[in-house]
């Protein structure tokens, strides 16, 4: 194997950090749920490349769940921006605030 | 030393992690985070790992991505393309990721990481449906479950004809 654990490791924290600046930033419920989507991402690759330079299989089983649980996360996110949505007629998640009292 | 797929694969991913975030249309986001996916998908092929690349092929970028435009496209039309933010907001933000990116990755480069090469084999992904299928079978089982019950919850959310919005103030 020519690439380093070190290369996949760069990368996952350049997608982790890039995550975090979009949940940081935007306003957009979807676009938050992208950042959320790449963080999760990164720390997939993160399981996956530490269970390769192990070497061992547990890893690759752990990002076998994470991956699905991911996908679960995801279908209620999705299901509660709808919801949002019909309550609110928008997006924006400045506009949410019915739970500021 | 890295090899010349790992840089293409590498600008990919992330390239298209930034144009999922920044691109007016919440559409074409969509489907650069698609792209963003597979370039995941592409790692885990370059890490010896052939069975999680296919799953992270048909979940994320099968049914995820799917799931995401389809939502993009029940969302008014003006809302799409509406990019609201705080200048400064922003500002601080490109901030916060650049001091995440240093640091952590001054932290990652000066440790003993560097050095850390493997010659050994890459394990049989065999070995992965055998620890489903004896020790993590418990967790697959609850695994199963909460995804049963995710589905149910995200249909009885988004299919409620009964949501009101009583405490809107305008």
């Amino acid at each position: 194997m020519t690439n380093g654990l070190i290369d996949f490791v760069l990368v996952s924290v350049a997608l982790l950090a890039i995550g975090i600046y979009g949940m940081a930033v935007k306003r957009n419920a979807i676009r938050m749920l992208f950042g959320v989507e790449m963080i999760i991402n990164s720390a997939n690759l993160n399981l996956v490349a530490f269970a390769r330079f192990i070497p061992n299989s547990q890893g690759q089983t752990l990002a076998l769940f994470s991956i699905a649980i991911a996908a679960a996360e995801v279908a209620v996110g999705l299901a509660l921006v709808i919801v949002a949505y019909r309550m609110y007629k928008n997006i924006d998640i400045e506009d949410f605030r019915s739970l500021k009292g | 030393m890295v090899d010349a797929v790992f840089l293409a694969l590498s600008v990919l991913t992330i390239g298209s992690a930034i144009v999922a975030l920044e691109i007016r249309s919440l559409i074409y986001g969509s489907i650069a985070l698609m792209i963003t996916l597979s370039g995941i998908a592409g790692f885990f092929l370059l890490l010896d790992a052939p069975f999680v690349a296919m799953f992270q092929l048909s979940v994320y970028v099968g049914s995820v991505a799917v799931l995401i435009l389809f939502t993009v496209m029940l969302v008014r039309r003006e809302l799409i393309f509406n990019k609201i933010e705080d200048k400064r907001r922003r500002y601080a933000g490109i901030g916060l990721m650049l001091a995440l990116m240093l640091g952590i990755g001054m932290i990652i480069i000066g440790s003993g990481m560097k050095s850390m090469e493997t010659n050994s084999p890459s394990v049989d992904y065999k070995q992965i449906g055998q620890d489903f299928l004896t020790y993590y079978s418990p967790a697959l089982i609850v695994m199963a479950l909460v995804l049963a019950a995710s589905v149910v919850g995200a249909l009885t959310l988004a299919r409620r004809e009964d949501i009101t919005n009583d405490q809107r103030v305008n």
